[in-house]
């Protein structure tokens, strides 16, 4: 499979802090790769690096056989990255078909297709009876999922999802993993940052972990899980008796 | 496009449009001189109002400076009425030209680096306030001694120089209003309106949206500060006079921005809906006090004072919003 993302060697300090150190990982076309570790981990900054929100202190970002470090999040977007905010960003007085058209306006010519293209998105995610709710009045889980709905109006080929997961029921989290592998059936190609391990085995074909800002485990999940030196930074080192 | 504007707007909403439009258009035939000067600034209000809530209320950016556009737009179509003899309807596109030159310099400065919130608004002050000081000395238009327009009793109403009794004024600026009402609802529902809405509300999401956050700005103050300029030039031809004390001044911005926010920042009928209530309610307590005797010539900024506390308290989001909610009038009207 070619790899429609590929990382190499990013870095990205803070005052001094280095929060993500050479970091590397590819994902292939059509593929869906978790990306996972404790917190403060350095998960979301890669995220915001791939995204366009920071831009590596060193290292290089190749999406689809092309440079993206250092661009803009609109020129991202442009390129065909679609991304969700761990902390959801709805824009709030807008109802929830108007939060999706928004999105979908980033293909469509006319405001008329937008609003066809967004009840579509929103009925894929089951969320079309909620289309004339402010945004404000969703609960968390339907705030999420309208954070996935706003990206994928977008058309995005590549779809980075940071912790959808989180905060969900186990039967949602199964709907939303439902969601995730129809989607990616359809040619969707996904990167998530997960702490729901439930929905790490379910959905991802490869898993990245990341700890203090560096890679240190890289593989297919059952065999990541058995790790090493992942149980160690999630669970502490085994004591010596 | 004409499907696009009434998409979502309850027919009610339209009868009651319809309803005051027409009370409007009849108005001057029964109410005698002072109460038709009164409707003029109520729909001058109205319309700056209009103006200005396309940077606040749809883009989200506060300017305190609005002033600087009327002001330039006044300057630039009295200035080339008398010096050479430009009449308004050729001038008023010069001074939307200038004013917006002046909105994307200020916006270029504030949104090229990044400066928002209430630093935008100092900025925006700052240039109203240097553009006052520079007119003032600025002797082609006599500096701080005021510029006035010649001022004739005219027998019939000489509308292309603007020149006539306030009757015709006062339709000239109705059909403004009402142009500017339609135009910023076609804005609203168009993709900027989109665009500018969720910018106003996550500025970071709408940017992965694919939204080039600094182009919507940039276009808003555009559209801002031309429409504002417009302002300035029926003001200059309305009036006659123009100081760069009064027109530049700090107070002109707020004064203008207070119908918006008591109507309901980022609505459509918010600023209209403000300025009656600003403008002509003042008049009329103005008057009641006068009919009982009482000489209180600060009792409209006590009224000010007090419509602004009530809303700051109780109605944050302006009076319109909850009365549109109570006539079930639709969310973006």
């Amino acid at each position: 499979m070619t790899a429609l993302l590929t990382v190499d060697g990013i870095s990205k300090s803070f005052r001094g802090l280095k929060a993500v150190s050479e970091a590397s990982l590819t994902v292939p076309q059509g593929g869906i790769v978790s990306l996972i570790g404790p917190n403060g981990a350095g998960k979301t900054t890669c995220f915001n690096m791939i995204a366009g929100v920071f831009k590596p202190d060193e290292g290089s970002i190749l999406f689809d056989g092309r440079s993206i470090a250092g661009l803009r999040p609109d020129q991202i977007c442009h390129a065909g990255i679609g991304r969700t905010f761990q902390i959801v960003k709805p824009f709030k007085d807008l109802t929830a078909l108007e939060n999706v058209i928004v999105g979908a306006l980033r293909n469509e010519s006319s405001t008329r297709a937008a609003k066809k293209k967004a009840e579509s998105v929103l009925d894929q995610l089951g969320m079309l009876d909620k289309r004339d709710q402010p945004a404000a009045q969703l609960t968390l889980p339907e705030r999420k999922r309208l954070e996935v709905a706003r990206a994928l109006a977008t058309d995005p080929k590549l779809l980075l999802l940071d912790e959808v997961m989180a905060g969900l029921r186990p039967t949602e989290t199964d709907q939303m993993v439902a969601v995730f592998r129809d989607l990616n059936r359809k040619g969707l190609t996904i990167l998530l940052i997960e702490h729901v391990m439930r929905a790490v085995m379910a959905l991802s074909q490869h898993v990245v972990v990341l700890h203090h800002g560096q890679i240190i485990a890289d593989g297919a999940p059952e065999q990541v899980v058995r790790d090493p030196a992942v149980l160690e930074c999630y669970l502490g080192e085994e004591a010596e008796v | 496009m004409i499907a696009r504007l009434l998409d979502g707007v309850p027919k009610r909403a339209l009868i009651l449009l319809g309803l005051l439009l027409a009370f409007l258009l009849v108005a001057p035939l029964f109410v005698g001189n002072y109460i038709l000067s009164v409707l003029i600034l109520v729909l001058y209000f109205a319309y700056t109002g209009q103006a200005w809530n396309v940077m606040m209320g749809f883009a989200g950016q506060l300017s305190l400076g609005h002033s600087l556009y009327v002001g330039l737009g006044a300057y630039t179509a009295a200035a080339l009425y008398v010096h050479f003899g430009i009449g308004p309807w050729a001038g008023v596109w010069i001074a939307i030209l200038i004013s917006m030159a002046a909105g994307l310099v200020v916006g270029f400065l504030a949104f090229r680096f990044g400066i928002g919130g209430v630093y935008f608004a100092l900025l925006t002050i700052a240039f109203a306030e240097f553009t006052r000081v520079g007119f003032d000395h600025f002797m082609w238009v006599n500096g701080s001694g005021g510029f006035f327009l010649p001022v004739a009793q005219y027998s019939v109403n000489d509308v292309l120089n603007l020149r006539g009794s306030p009757t015709m004024f006062y339709y000239i600026l109705l059909g403004i209003t009402v142009l500017a009402f339609i135009f910023c609802r076609w804005l609203l529902t168009g993709r900027i309106g989109y665009y500018w809405l969720a910018i106003r509300e996550e500025p970071e999401a709408a940017q992965t949206l694919g939204i080039n956050i600094f182009r919507c700005k940039m276009i808003a103050v555009a559209i801002s500060s031309g429409m504002t300029a417009l302002s300035g030039v029926f003001f200059a031809f309305y009036y006659n006079n123009l100081f760069p004390e009064q027109i530049f001044s700090m107070n002109r911005s707020i004064e203008l921005i207070l119908g918006p926010i008591i109507g309901g920042v980022g609505s459509l009928f918010g600023p209209i809906l403000g300025a009656f209530v600003l403008t002509a309610l003042a008049e009329v307590l103005n008057d009641i006090m006068v009919a009982l005797g009482y000489e209180l010539p600060g009792v409209k900024l006590l009224f000010y004072g007090f419509c602004l506390l009530i809303v700051v308290m109780w109605l944050p989001n302006g009076i319109w919003p909850p009365l549109r909610k109570w006539l079930r009038l639709g969310e973006r009207l």
